[in-house]
């Protein structure tokens, strides 16, 4: 049996590399690809937890979490390419019109 | 139902209430809107019907085309209105007429009837009901309030028939009869005070009736502004009535007045604090010195209107107060001499301007102004009875008077400028007897009400123990002008040779029986109204000052009765002869210069050109108070504009605004639009919380 801790730093892990990929790419595919790998780490937390109390709760949140990652995915991805067509750029960095 | 018709009493001022209810939706729904299509469609009488546009120039009540008789399409609407009117005033006088004999049968000290309508204010301390108070002070006023009302609505149904807004006018003159009732009928400071803001918006709506014309609604602005200052007297008097008494009820007040004075709560400074006060509401209501100065502008409104509020009822609305708290100024002798030589020297001051008035309603408004000055003189020396019977008795021959200028200017297609009269005894008779019988009686002449209570005061103002010879004196020489100046009047508008425009003189004619019959009334009134008071040296009973006397003895035997010195009858006879010999003097003089020596006037105007001109334009005081007042007010508010709201008032908002937008401008840099940025703030603020939670939980 592996140690629930092992889990959690695995989780912790992913979540840390999404976090990373989130602040420091500029690419905004990479950006929701990092989001998705932040979603999956707490995922990977619920489902750990809930094995090792027992209770189903855990695994309902991570399909929870699942589904509606793959709404925001659909999303994330239909205004992407509404914004490369105005554009003709994923580049985060030069999307900067919304301030004073 | 124990107090049978006095149970009643609401109804005097909620009948009027009713009227203005009813006429204000007929005037709001069907005149209104007629009134507006009429103006559009623009046909060619409307210049006749509506009174003072166009037509003559110095015409304040222009009645063109009156004698043509062409009422064009009068809507049915007026005759509802011209019912209604007069009929709900009508009703309060027969139910007041009813209260106050039942009040009669009762014996003379219980003759005080409280109606408690409904609490009204209740705040802390102060207890404040909507009462109304029957008792004989009160029932004089609402005697000659509603009867005299009464009378002049009926004629202003005849005067006022060519007029367009003939239902607005007759709202503002109902309103006004509801306010003056609550005036009178209140049980406390603070319902009066209601009724008596209530009859100066109402005079300010019907001086300015006209509206259209500058003049007129100047001099609305004027009345109001003037009673504004009298009024602020008011409150402050009402505040320190408050602040001693712990109430603003009558009876309540009253009756702490002799346990507060010797415990020394009620100092002499506080009781003439308090009545200065209130004098000082008098003066602006009762168009004394220093505040008469809107009573004569106020004769822009329609005659019936100069006849009603700046006459009869609501100018004496300061005596009325200062009668009601009698038991106040008398404990103020300060206060008293001040009274009394205000009192005696607008009596003779405006009296001298009427001399050169040649506008007919002036001359009668500097009239009101001086016989107002006698009743505050007869206040002033304590014979608050006397006041209050030359209240009743002025109220009859003034009213009659102006009614009767009115029926002159009616006549005279709105012609007010006895320059352009002469003549008229003939074309208009039935005036002219009831004018002349008012002369009379303003003049003193024995016999007529204004004899009766003029040397009432005359008397008092000589032997009372407030009283003295110079106060005496000034009055009698007021009441050898006022003969003087009335006679004049009458002369030049009815006797001589005609002075009319031909067209004018052509369609002179006498007015319709709305207007004689009330004028008739007022002229058996004004002969038998003083005939209730006649004095005991003359062998009468003196009625009146009996049926006053359980509002005024209790204090005024306690007050300046006390050290009144006997004098004897002989020397009353005596004083009062005298006085009848100079209003005597002053109509033959009259006669002379009027009738016998017509060119004499002119004359002596030319002989002394200054004094006459000083004369001929009020001594200029409207000119100084423009100059001492209104300009420094003007100066000292534009200092305040420039100086304090320019720079300190708009410093702070303009200063709050300033300070917003530099911290703006700083913060915004925190908002660079790189969603990075954003990112990695958000990741801060949440490694920030959890961190703390964290620490939290590791240092428990």
């Amino acid at each position: 049996m592996i140690a629930p801790s092992a889990y959690l730093l695995l989780s912790a892990i992913l979540f840390g590399i999404g976090v990373v990929g989130v602040v420091a790419r500029k690419n905004v595919l990479i950006i929701l690809m990092s989001v998705e790998l932040m979603l999956n780490g707490v995922n990977v937390a619920f489902v750990a937890a809930g094995s090792y109390l027992g209770d189903a709760g855990g695994g309902v949140f991570a399909f929870m979490v699942m589904t509606v990652a793959a709404a925001e995915a659909a999303v994330g991805l239909a205004l992407l390419i509404a914004l490369y067509r105005l554009k003709e750029t994923i580049d985060i960095t030069e999307l900067k019109v919304l301030k004073w | 139902m124990v107090n049978g018709i006095l149970d009643y009493l609401w109804l005097v001022p909620a009948l009027p209430l009713l009227g203005v209810v009813l006429n204000g939706a007929i005037a709001l729904f069907a005149e209104r809107p007629f009134l507006l299509a009429d103006s559009h469609g623009g046909h060619g009488e409307s210049s006749h019907g509506s009174s003072p546009r166009g037509t003559s120039p110095s015409a304040s009540d222009a009645h063109s085309g009156s004698h043509s008789g062409s009422h064009h399409e009068a809507p049915a609407y007026r005759k509802l209105v011209a019912f209604i009117a007069p009929a709900v005033v009508g009703a309060a006088f027969v139910v007041a007429l009813l209260c106050v004999l039942s009040l009669a049968s009762r014996p003379a000290d219980g003759r005080t009837f409280v109606q408690i309508l409904f609490p009204w204010i209740q705040a802390g301390s102060l207890l404040v009901p909507a009462a109304l108070q029957l008792d004989p002070l009160s029932s004089v006023m609402a005697l000659v309030v509603t009867g005299v009302g009464f009378l002049i609505h009926v004629y202003s149904v005849g005067y006022m028939s060519h007029e367009r807004a003939f239902a607005r006018y007759f709202v503002f003159l109902n309103l006004f009869m509801f306010a003056m009732l609550i005036l009178v009928l209140a049980n406390n400071y603070l319902l009066m005070f209601v009724g008596w803001e209530g009859v100066g918006l109402c005079s300010y709506l019907l001086i300015g009736f006209w509206y259209e014309k500058q003049s007129a609604s100047d001099a609305g602005k004027k009345a109001f502004v003037a009673n504004r200052i009298g009024d602020f007297g008011v409150l402050l008097a009402m505040f320190l009535v408050f602040w001693t008494f712990g109430s603003l009820t009558y009876t309540e007040v009253f009756a702490k007045v002799p346990l507060l004075r010797e415990s020394g709560v009620l100092t002499t400074g506080l009781a003439t604090a308090i009545t200065l006060l209130l004098f000082l509401g008098a003066t602006g209501k009762s168009a004394q010195i220093p505040l008469y100065v809107w009573l004569p502008d106020a004769m822009e409104g329609p005659t019936p209107v100069s006849a009603l509020i700046h006459a009869a009822t609501m100018v004496t609305a300061g005596v009325y107060m200062v009668a009601r708290s009698s038991a106040l100024f008398l404990l103020a002798p300060d206060t008293m001499m001040v009274v009394a030589v205000i009192g005696a020297v607008t009596a003779i001051f405006s009296a001298t301007i009427g001399i050169c008035q040649t506008d007919i309603k002036r001359v009668l408004a500097y009239s009101t102004v001086s016989q107002l000055g006698y009743m505050f003189l007869a206040c002033g020396v304590g014979a608050f009875t006397a006041a209050i019977f030359h209240l009743m008795t002025h109220a009859f021959f003034k009213a009659l008077l102006f009614l009767g200028s009115g029926s002159v200017i009616h006549a005279l297609s709105g012609e007010q400028d006895m320059q352009k009269m002469g003549g008229l005894r003939k074309y208009v008779p039935v005036t002219f007897a009831t004018m002349f019988v008012a002369t009379l009686a303003i003049a003193g002449i024995p016999g007529l009400s204004g004899f009766f209570s003029k040397d009432e005061i005359l008397w008092q103002a000589f032997s009372s123990s407030l009283g003295s010879p110079v106060l005496w004196g000034l009055a009698a020489l007021a009441a050898g002008i006022t003969a003087f100046y009335m006679f004049r009047l009458v002369f030049l508008t009815f006797f001589g040779e005609s002075r009319m425009d031909p067209e004018v003189e052509k369609h002179a004619h006498e007015s319709p029986w709305t207007m004689t019959v009330p004028l008739t009334i007022l002229a058996v009134l004004s002969v038998a109204g003083g005939w209730i008071g006649i004095p005991a040296v003359l062998g009468g009973s003196n009625l009146f000052e009996h049926w006053l006397a359980p509002v005024f003895h209790p204090v005024a035997a306690a007050g300046a009765a006390e050290g009144a010195v006997h004098h004897p009858a002989a020397l009353e006879m005596w004083l009062m002869a005298l006085s009848v010999a100079i209003a005597l003097c002053g109509i033959g003089l009259a006669y002379f210069l009027y009738r016998v020596r017509t060119g004499k006037p002119a004359e002596i105007a030319k002989q002394w050109p200054t004094l006459y001109d000083v004369v001929y334009h009020k001594y200029y005081i409207d000119e100084f108070y423009d100059w001492a007042v209104i300009r420094r007010i003007v100066t000292f508010s534009n200092g305040l504009w420039e100086m304090f709201d320019a720079l300190f008032i708009d410093g702070i908002v303009n200063g709050a605004a300033d300070l917003v937008r530099a911290a703006g401008d700083r913060v915004r840099r925190l908002q660079g639009g790189v969603v990075g940025g954003y990112a990695f703030s958000l990741l801060a603020g949440a490694v920030l919380l959890v961190g703390y939670i964290l620490y939290r939980s590791v240092v428990q």
